[in-house]
Parts: C-alpha cells; structure tokens; sequence
C-alpha cells in the first residue's frame, strides 16, 4: 500500500513537471517550425521593405528592442532594488512600507496597456523643453476645451503658458510625440513591482544572523545593508531582475502609444523607435503571407535573444560568487 | 590589552518586558568572566547591552551606565565605535555565506575602510592563529566559502572574524552551545589563551564550562544578578540559597 501511495505521488509530480513543460516546449518547436525558414543574414541586418518588395528584415527592430529594454532597466531595476531594500530593511513594520507594498502588488496587477496610455499622457502629449535659459519648462499641447482653461489659469496667475526665448544657445526638447525615451519609461514603470517585491523576499530570506554579525564588527548600517545583506541575497535579486526583463521584452501594448513603432532606422531616443514586439504585432496582422513568415521569424528571434540575455547575465554575475551562496 | 568593565544600575527591556533589572557588576580586566542562569533570565540580552547590539531591535530600550576602560559607552561614543572596541561571538556559527574565508576574516576592516593589502594579510593571518584555525584553511584561505567549513570551524572563524577588528572586549554568547564536544573543548582552549589579550565574557548553559574557563562567574535568574563571585565559590559555597538550588540541579 504504501509503495503504491509513492508510486501515485510521484506518476503525479512527473505529470505536472511535463505539464508545466509541455506548452514552452510546444510552442518553441513551433515557432522553430514556422519562423526558422524565413530567418537569413537579411533578417538581422536588413530594415522592413515597403509592400510588395520580397526580403528585408527587422534590424532596426532588434536594435530598438534593445534600446527600449536598456532604458527600461536602467529605471525598473534601480528603482525596484532601492524599493525592496527599503520594504526589507528600513521600513519593515511601518505603514508606509505597507502602502509601498500594495502600491507595488497593485502596480503588478495594472494591464499593460493601461500602463502604455499613461505613460502616454505624462510624456507623449505634453512636452518639456530644456534649455540653457530655463531648465525645465512644459507647454500643454492639450485638445482646446482643457487648454482654453489652462490658459485662462495661467493667465489668472500670471504663469506665461509659453515662453519665446530670445536667442538660445542649447536646447531640447521630449514629448510631444512618440519616442522611444517614453517606451523605455513605460518597460521600466513595469519592471519596478516585480524587481521590488523579489528584491524584498529575497532580503527577507538572508538570516538575521549575519546581519548581526556585520553590525557587531562595527559595520554601519547603511554599508552592513549593501555590502553584507544585499550580498548575500545577490543571486535572488538578480534572479528576479532578469524575471522582470524577460516579462517586458514581450510587452507589446504598453508600445503601441508611446514606441510607437518605426518602418526606419532610428536609434534616438526622442523619436519613434521600432520594437520586436510591434514588427510582429503589425506583420502578424496583415494581409501579406510574407509579412506574416517574417512575424514567425520575429517571434523565433525574439525568444531566443530573451534566453540569451538571460543566460548571459547569469553566467557573468555567476563568475566571482562562491559556491556555497544561497 | 583588555580593559574592565563597569556596569552601573543597567535596565533593559523589549517592548514592555523588563527583561534586565538593576544589574550591577565589575567585570575584570584580562579574565575570562562566565554568566550562568536558566534560559530567559536576561544573560544574552545583558552581553548584548555591553555592544550596544540591544538597540538594534527596534522595542528594545536601556537605562544605565556601562563603562569600558574610561569610556562610557552610551554617552560618548556612537555605536559602531563601540562594537569595533567590543567583539562579539554568537550562539550559531554566522560566517557571511557568499564571502571567502579570508574575506570572513577581512570584512571587519575592509567594510570599514581599510585596503592595504600586506596589512590585510598579517591581520587575517594573525587573527586565524590566534583563533587556532590556521592550519586547517591556510592552503584554501581564498578559494573556500566560509559557510564550506564543519560547525566547529565556523566558529572559530567567527573569533578570528572578531579579534580581526582588535578589540579590547570579546563577548561570547554561548559560543559552544551549537557545536560537538570535540569543538567544544577547542573553544574553550581558545578563551585560555585569549584572556591574556582580552577581556572575556562568556554566557553559557553549561556550568561545567563556566567552571573551567572561568575566573568569576555571575548567576542570573528572572533578569536580576543574584551572585557575582570567584567561580570556585560559586560552584562550592555559593552565599544565594537561590544559586544553590540552580547549580545542583534543584531547576533550570
């Protein structure tokens, strides 16, 4: 009988392992299927070709998907690790930290083309001019019923809506229009619940032990926190930066209104810029069969480059880390 | 050298819980000093008094004074000056997991600021004699984890990480409670030989160790001090009726 209640136990357990496995592998080989064809030397180093033209590829899409992640990882990951560092260390208990956490888990839960549209209205419509006179100043451009009453309020405190400045020596400007700034911004609002609350689990996991152990050498808390705490929890922390990335790489919806999507080359980040995940998004929907094999392809390369990124933070940041870590 | 040290009227408590009541002692120079006491009397939390480690939990709360050498320790100085003047090994062996053992050794300094590499390696050697580990990591001081060696070594690295700072005062709460005999008696050959160089103070469950690494012993029970006295009379001709009834075994 009780060789039996084993055997069940574990015909179970591998059942939900191929289960679990079954639909990634399911899906890679048919991607492999569909999308291996249509991949060629042009793919990768050749921009989209206007309809009807045979080949071109979507090189300007790796490149723009990579810019967008970068972006987004320089805002998701600081933000979320000094996040978690704050809910596990510092403000464990307190009501702010309970604010932040559910902040962060409702962050988690919003759709991500809510999160395209906001990100749209705070860095799309509006604009911010920079320049050497006046470092920060945004003019509205918003439809005519809210900016008759803008500039009637302005008015009424005597705020000038819009400055013309005399000769300028430097100035710049974002928004306004799609830019690939606003897409990464939106990427990386996205990665912050996720890097967060893993960053804190993570730290919650480090025993209180060893950060007595640092305090009672005389350590500083601060210095105990990131040099021994943050340490320790290193391997968990990037675990979940990378879980954060792979998420978002995909992302298409929070795009649509702020990447926007480019059929040329571009790599500033005050313009539209192309993404993986809108070239496909836009092949996949149209009438053209080669359109669509190029999708495929985009879906295949897509995948693979989120498996080598992933794979290849975790082989530099697994160098140097001794065996025995948690 | 060590120094002494002086308590005067301390009080602690964790929230509303007035773990530690009026403890008054001198704690000498250059001796090993043992508190003994059933669990929850208040001997843990009246060692971590001594560095100042009690206020890290947030409820916690003290009055009183503690001096150590000319210092007193809660008016004149901040507490990361303290902890670096009074070293303090745990109940579990707690090497930082992801660090080497030389870094175990090291990280005192180095997470202090300290970088000088030739000073680096006299300390670390140094402090890895003295905690009688030396010979058996030497030859992979670099190469293995700290959390790769057995309880007892742990331990010991965990001195060697103290007397690395070099301290005046090494605190030990119940350092061998965790560990085989054979550790055990390593350990308390250990606090023979540093007690020429520092100040000891040893919590044990253990009255027997008390009794041989110890020159004066303090019985705490219910977070009062009962006795403080040489430990021969402690453990012979106790003058509490109190301390008589715990060392024979009456409870605790």
């Amino acid at each position: 009988m009780r060789t039996l209640t084993d055997g069940v136990a574990t015909g179970l357990a591998v059942l939900s392992t191929v289960l679990v496995v079954a639909p990634l592998v399911a899906v890679f080989i048919y991607l492999i299927y569909r999308g291996a064809s249509s991949l060629s030397w042009d793919f990768f180093t050749q921009i989209p070709k206007p309809v009807g033209e045979a080949g071109g590829g979507m090189a300007n899409a790796i490149v723009g998907s990579a810019i967008l992640l970068a972006v987004g990882s320089l805002i998701g990951i600081p933000v979320g690790i000094a996040g978690g560092i704050f809910l596990a260390e510092y403000g464990r208990g307190t009501k702010f930290a309970n604010a932040i956490r559910f902040t962060a888990d409702v962050l988690n839960g919003v759709p991500s083309i809510v999160m395209g549209i906001a990100v749209y209205s705070l860095l799309v419509v509006p604009k911010f001019v920079f320049s050497h006179r006046i470092l920060s100043r945004y003019v509205f451009h918003l439809p005519n019923y809210i900016s008759h009453h803008f500039a009637s309020i302005t008015h009424f405190l005597h705020i000038p809506a819009e400055i013309t400045l005399g000769p300028i020596a430097f100035s710049f400007s974002i928004g306004g229009h799609f830019s690939a700034l606003s897409g990464g911004v939106a990427l990386g609002i996205m990665m912050i619940p996720t890097v967060c609350r893993t960053t804190e689990e993570m730290l919650l996991m480090v025993p209180n032990a060893v950060r007595e152990a640092a305090l009672a050498l005389g350590v500083p808390n601060w210095r105990s926190v990131l040099a021994i705490t943050v340490r320790t929890a290193s391997p968990g922390i990037i675990t979940g930066c990378m879980l954060a990335f792979a998420r978002v790489a995909g992302e298409t919806a929070p795009l649509i209104f702020t990447a926007f999507g480019n059929v040329g080359w571009s790599m500033r980040l005050n313009e539209p810029i192309a993404a993986l995940p809108l070239q496909i998004y836009v092949y996949a929907l149209s009438p053209y069969d080669e359109w669509h094999r190029l999708a495929w392809a985009g879906a295949l390369v897509l995948i693979v480059l989120i498996v080598l990124a992933v794979s290849l933070v975790r082989y530099v940041t697994s160098r140097g880390v001794l065996k025995g870590a948690s | 050298m060590g120094v002494g040290i002086e308590v005067i009227n301390l009080n602690a408590w964790y929230g509303t819980n007035h773990t530690l009541q009026d403890i008054n002692l001198d704690i000498p120079a250059n001796h090993a000093t043992a508190l003994i006491g059933p669990s929850g009397c208040g001997k843990s939390t009246f060692v971590r008094c001594l560095n100042r480690m009690h206020e890290t939990n947030p409820i916690a709360r003290v009055t009183g004074t503690v001096r150590i050498g000319d210092l007193d320790i809660y008016e004149d100085a901040k507490p990361v000056e303290i902890r670096r003047r009074v070293g303090m090994v745990f109940q579990r062996p707690n090497p930082f997991p992801t660090m080497s053992i030389y870094d175990n050794v090291a990280a005192g300094l180095k997470l202090n600021g300290y970088s000088n590499r030739r000073v680096l390696d006299e300390i670390v050697e140094k402090s890895l004699k003295n905690s009688a580990l030396w010979d058996e990591v030497k030859d992979d001081l670099k190469k293995k984890s700290g959390a790769s060696l057995s309880g007892g070594q742990q331990q010991r690295l965990c001195i060697a990480r103290a007397l690395a700072v070099d301290p005046e005062v090494l605190l030990m709460d119940e350092p061998a409670s965790a560990l085989d005999p054979v550790s055990t008696s390593k350990i308390e050959d250990l606090i023979f030989q540093l007690k020429s160089q520092y100040t000891i103070v040893i919590v044990t469950h253990n009255m027997q160790q008390a009794a041989r690494v110890a020159e004066k012993t303090g019985f705490f029970l219910n977070g009062r001090m009962v006795e403080f006295d040489v430990t021969h009379k402690i453990f012979t001709n106790p003058s509490d009726k109190r301390t008589e009834d715990y060392i024979t075994g009456r409870f605790g």
